[in-house]
């Protein structure tokens, strides 16, 4: 078990402040908003829950909503899988390593719009790579025009830009393993696979965590890469959550409902995440025993 | 179980040429089967490079390795059937205890009745067995390294069993009760087991024969008293003991033995002709003598401490600092106090002359 | 057997790195035509090969001063995020205090609100502390996502040292500092290293909050390349320039981070 220490809070202090200064500001902000109608800047009246309930009621909430949930899974389905995979493959050591680290990285630094910008034009069939490859292939390719193409693509896009946030995760928790456990392994002869499952995996446990966290809030509150790709459409196909937000507000001019569905937002996504978060370490504690933990 | 032979050296990079490119100079060793043997010496030795040798772990840049005559050099360590216990605990977390044990047999087909019959063997030879169907990761580190070893020791016929630093993150109080362990089972089980450490007092309590190594060096293999009475080099006196052996500068001068800038006794007659020599003798043979009596020299006490069983004196014997005796005196009879003159028998039946290679040439009194 | 294993990871390795290639060949290939050869002509190559794009790029002050703008600001936050989020970890990974599990995932919470909630607020916090338009107010925002980010992988890698390691260095006479530089973090090499990538890239992709506080002084290359609409449409070209060199930045980074990163759990003395 670890030692009870509450002396602890001096380390951890400059982290609360940084992070509260940042956060608990702004919060306390939205949640006056957004219990407020703000007529004009003169005039606001206290409305309470008016506008939760009011954005609860939208038709068109629980289809983004649908929508944005199909999304993320989608992509923790096949980026965890496919990040876990390349870190396996990517060499541990020397000049390779080093230059597979760089190539796989790249895609993560590019700002979020030019993604989006990319895949524009590479998913179109007359100038881009892509579009006309599958044109010449006989598919009748087009992501503005039919909804599961346009899903398809930006799924691709996603998978493209963040499989190697997850990869360079496990690629790093994979370093962290001592070499005594393989060599061990070695001597007591176990194969491949079952390296894979007694050793790489259960140490991967923790990088795991923050990678699926990770990528399912952020891929909850995608909005820039699909709207530049696709603009939401064709019709509100690929309408995430954020958009679906981004819309409403704009439309309003009001901050009051804009402020209440930010929070709804919030509170969807931290419930969502609780549970996984929760999930993960009932799944996880026993090894958290082990070493310096629990 | 196997007689364990080596004939090589190994070296960093592909053209060694000075002593220093040499991660283990040129050396031939003989491990005897069901021996226990140490390899002690301070950090940077070489001892961990020789036993990862030996398991099979690395291969070395010349020479070769075999077990009961045959050359295993290109072997893997499953192929030499070598087990390993490393500096921390290796255990599969997500495993209980019982299938921790079982692992190694299960990857060879072994069949289930006789993995059961063998981890229940193995656990009960290591005070496991309340403890099977506990997953091991919640264990202290002291079990968890006891499994490691029983990972080992549960094939029959595992060839030989290497420790590296084993104890380093058990706790203080529960070492002792591993160590005894160790021995039970070497007792029990007349495995060839080899142990690397730094720390003396395990390697001279847990081995029949102990290889001290310096600098990727074995400068002399012995039992725990040759190591300790008869010193093959410097290094070997220096490390061994608490403290370690003394070492003045002598010469055999005509007048005779000079330590020190003094003459102190007749010189040996093997010592004469030999240039600058240095004279080592252990603390525990250094004793009170009248004042210029034979084989003594005069020092002034800097320090006395009580350690308890005996007294610590520490004198300065010449005009330069690094010509210090000490001398572990009982705590019966006369001991002098700090500032005391004292006159200290330096040169008696276990004094040990040193040449310029710091290997042995001679030892005892003048004969 | 392991050469069978071998060839299907390098085949695999190859395919994803060629997939992960492919769109910014494409853009690299934009980065070198002209407008018209972009929106009109499939090639593999320009045909006509231009450096105007990056000319505009590198002689055009506000283009430029757009990546010094985001260098600095980066790696202010960056070194902070590190700075305060180690003892932190540490203290996650070793102790148990009061309200311990709670304020871990607290941490994490403050990335789960959407940007766009933070930006009226933020613009009337630095408004008011008069750091508006400076490196530092950017800095400091980003400390928001980054900190909890950087504590999370931290304490990660941090649970994998055994607490018998810690121990060993208290009786061997370490004195907490030296323990913690010259044991500790190089134990936990990899993830410094993944950690301080992800607080350097998730700091220069972020436009939002770095596009609001930002007028002229600190204008950061982000915010610099939504600009490049102009009357005769979108300036694809330059955009992609702006694209490749948006990169370079980044690779260095992970350049200097690659040996943490890579560098095995290197324990034990010989």
């Amino acid at each position: 078990m670890k030692p009870v220490n509450q002396k602890a809070w001096l380390l951890i202090l400059p982290v609360v402040v940084c992070v509260a200064f940042s956060a608990i500001l702004p919060l306390m902000t939205v949640v006056n908003y957004s219990v407020q109608d703000i007529i004009s800047p003169e005039r606001r009246v206290f409305v309470g829950t008016e506008w939760f309930k009011a954005v609860m009621r939208d038709d068109d909430l629980q289809g983004a909503l649908l929508r944005q949930i199909g999304f993320s899974v989608s992509v923790l389905l096949v980026e965890i899988p496919l990040g876990i995979a390349l870190a396996l493959a990517m060499p541990a050591s020397g000049w390779k390593a080093s230059a597979v680290l760089v190539l796989v990285a790249i895609s993560l630094l590019i700002p979020w719009n030019v993604v989006g910008t990319i895949w524009q034009i590479y998913g179109r069939t007359d100038i881009g790579l892509l579009g006309a490859a599958l044109a010449k292939l006989g598919f009748d390719y087009s992501y503005t025009g039919n909804a599961t193409h346009a899903w398809l693509t930006v799924l691709l896009m996603d998978v493209w830009h963040w499989t190697p946030l997850v990869a360079l995760l496990c690629y790093a928790g994979l370093r962290a393993i001592p070499d005594a456990y393989y060599q061990a392994a070695s001597i007591d002869g176990a194969s491949k696979l079952a390296v894979f499952r007694y050793i790489q995996l259960p140490k991967l446990r923790g990088v795991l965590m923050i990678a699926v966290l990770l990528r399912f809030m952020d891929s909850f509150m995608i909005y820039t890469e699909p709207f530049v790709l696709t603009g939401g459409g064709p019709g509100n196909a690929t309408t995430f959550l954020s958009q679906y937000l981004t819309q409403k507000a704009v439309g309003q001019f009001d901050l009051g409902p804009a402020a209440a569905f930010s929070l709804i937002y919030f509170l969807i996504i931290l419930l969502l995440c609780f549970v996984l978060y929760n999930w993960m370490q009932r799944v996880g504690t026993a090894d958290k025993k082990e070493a310096g933990h629990g | 179980m196997a007689l364990i032979e080596l004939d090589l050296a190994h070296a960093y990079g592909a053209n060694p040429r000075s002593d220093d490119d040499y991660a283990l100079l040129p050396l031939k060793m003989s491990f005897a089967d069901g021996g226990a043997y140490a390899l002690l010496g301070p950090s940077g030795c070489g001892k961990t490079t020789l036993l990862n040798i030996v398991s099979g772990l690395v291969k070395p840049s010349q020479g070769s390795v075999r077990f009961d005559g045959v050359d295993v050099t290109g072997r893997t360590p499953q192929q030499r059937n070598i087990a390993q216990v490393f500096q921390f605990p290796v255990i599969y977390d997500t495993m209980t205890v019982a299938e921790n044990l079982a692992f190694p047999l299960r990857n060879r087909g072994v069949a289930p009745e006789r993995i059961a019959r063998r981890v229940g063997q193995v656990a009960e030879m290591l005070e496991l067995s309340g403890q099977l169907h506990q997953r091991a990761a919640g264990l202290a580190a002291d079990a968890k390294q006891k499994i490691s070893l029983g990972r080992g020791l549960v094939r029959e016929d595992v060839s030989a069993v290497l420790f590296d630093e084993p104890l380093t993150v058990i706790d203080p109080h529960l070492k002792w009760q591993l160590r005894r362990k160790l021995k039970q089972i070497h007792h029990e089980l007349k495995l060839t087991l080899i142990y690397v450490t730094h720390d003396q007092v395990e390697a001279l309590t847990f081995a029949e024969q102990v290889v001290v190594m310096t600098r990727g060096r074995a400068v002399q293999v012995g039992s725990a008293s040759e190591l300790f009475d008869r010193p093959q080099h410097t290094f070997v006196g220096h490390f061994i003991g608490s403290p370690g052996m003394n070492f003045l500068p002598a010469e055999a001068a005509d007048d005779g033995l000079r330590v020190a800038g003094h003459r102190v006794a007749a010189a040996p007659a093997a010592l004469r002709g030999l240039g600058p020599l240095t004279l080592g003798v252990r603390p525990e043979y250094v004793t009170l003598a009248a004042a210029e009596a034979e084989g003594a020299v005069r020092g002034t006490v800097t320090r006395a401490q009580d350690i308890g069983t005996y007294w610590l004196v520490t004198a300065q014997v010449g005009d330069d600092a690094a010509s210090v005796v000490r001398a572990r005196l009982g705590s019966h009879g006369p001991v002098p106090k700090a500032g005391d003159a004292a006159w200290l028998r330096i040169v008696g039946p276990r004094t040990c002359f040193y040449g310029a290679d710091q290997n042995l040439v001679f030892e005892g009194a003048a004969a | 057997m392991d050469d069978r294993r071998w060839k299907k990871r390098t085949v695999f390795l190859v395919l994803y790195l060629v997939f992960a290639i492919l769109p910014v060949y494409w853009m690299v290939n934009m980065s070198f035509k002209t407008n018209e050869e972009i929106l009109n002509v499939f090639s593999f190559w320009p045909r006509n090969f231009t450096w105007d794009n990056y000319k505009v790029i590198v002689t055009d002050v506000s283009w430029y001063s757009g990546y010094i703008n985001s260098m600095i600001y980066v790696a202010i936050n960056t070194v902070v995020s590190l700075l305060v989020a180690l003892p932190a970890a540490y203290a996650f990974s070793r102790y148990q205090f009061l309200g311990d599990k709670h304020v871990f995932f607290w941490l994490l919470t403050n990335r789960m609100t959407p940007p766009a909630v933070f930006l009226l607020p933020f613009f009337q916090l630095y408004t008011t502390l008069g750091l508006m338009d400076t490196h530092l107010a950017v800095a400091l925002a980003h400390l928001v996502f980054n900190v909890p980010l950087a504590v999370w992988i931290l304490e990660g890698f941090m649970s994998g040292v055994p607490r018998e390691i810690d121990e060993t260095a208290y009786l061997d006479g370490y004195t907490f500092p030296r323990f913690f530089l010259t044991i500790f973090i190089p134990l936990i090499k990899a993830g410094v290293g993944v950690a301080a990538f992800f607080c350097f890239m998730f700091s220069w992709v972020e436009l939002l909050m770095a596009r609001t506080l930002t007028s002229v002084n600190a204008k950061p290359i982000v915010a610099v390349m939504t600009r490049t609409v102009s009357a005769s449409g979108m300036d694809w070209g330059v955009l992609a320039a702006a694209g490749v060199l948006t990169i370079v930045p980044g690779a260095i980074v992970i350049w200097f981070v690659r040996h943490y990163i890579a560098k095995g759990f290197a324990m034990g003395r010989v």
